[in-house]
């Protein structure tokens, strides 16, 4: 089983999502969730990935839906900071314009 | 599995499921240092392994797991070949193909990190008639 813990910090007017560890399937489907509470408790949400030594594309999934919630209730969604194995995917995938701030 | 003459690097016979990948993950990285990997390479096959599990998770077995998967890895010249084969029912071999990437929508991406990664991909059934074959290959050093 993949090893990931999160916490969240207040920022401004906004909340920081910092998640440290892996993310992989089996556990996306807590990410999943994690991600989009924390969305329902602010109008900003910025996702700290820098800690993620690795993410699959059901990370991905999860990171597109968070985007995708935030947009359809005007709210805002970004991901702050990445390790360069997550930009390495984002790359891949040509998410890093739409997701990194 | 592995064609005759090659130097087999790992040989692997799993029951997979989500929890097992991490480890199979450290299994790729551990491969792909010992044999040349270098710069983002053993991050390009760890993905692409991992990719291909979760697919065969998805789609081969639709998440009834743990199912078997036979793993295997050797090495022609530098070249590191990944062989990863499932005994599910065989899969429609033209619909693995990835969405395209302007469609921005959660899901469906597997295929085409898999493709970006590996220098070639190709996926077949298994002579046997029972399950299905991906068969990578990626240029190491």
């Amino acid at each position: 089983m993949a090893s990931l813990s999160h916490r969240l910090e207040e920022s401004g007017d906004g909340v920081v999502l910092i998640f440290d560890g892996e993310i992989d399937m089996s556990n996306s489907k807590d990410v999943r969730g994690v991600i989009l509470g924390a969305l329902e408790k602010t109008a900003s949400l910025s996702v700290d990935l820098s800690g993620v030594s690795y993410m699959d594309s059901s990370g991905i999934a999860n990171l597109i839906e968070g985007f995708q919630r935030a947009r359809s209730a005007k709210k805002s969604f970004k991901v702050s900071d990445v390790s360069d194995s997550v930009r390495m995917v984002l790359k891949i995938a040509r998410l890093e314009a739409i997701l990194l701030a | 599995m592995v064609p005759p003459g090659q130097q087999v690097v790992c040989q692997l016979e799993l029951n997979i499921e989500p929890s097992m990948l991490a480890e199979v993950r450290q299994t790729v990285r551990d491969i792909a240092n010992r044999h040349g990997a270098v710069d983002d390479q053993p991050d390009a096959l760890v993905l692409a392994v991992d990719e291909a599990f979760q697919n065969i998770i998805r789609h081969a077995y639709r998440d009834v797991v743990p199912g078997r998967v036979d793993f295997s890895a050797w090495i022609d010249d530098h070249d590191l070949w990944i062989r990863i084969r499932d005994y599910a029912a065989p899969v429609d071999l033209a619909k693995i193909r990835p969405r395209p990437l302007d469609d921005v929508r959660p899901g469906g991406l597997g295929t085409h990190l898999i493709r970006t990664v590996m220098d070639e991909v190709a996926y077949g059934h298994a002579d046997d008639g029972r399950g299905n074959v991906l068969t990578m290959r990626k240029r190491l050093g």
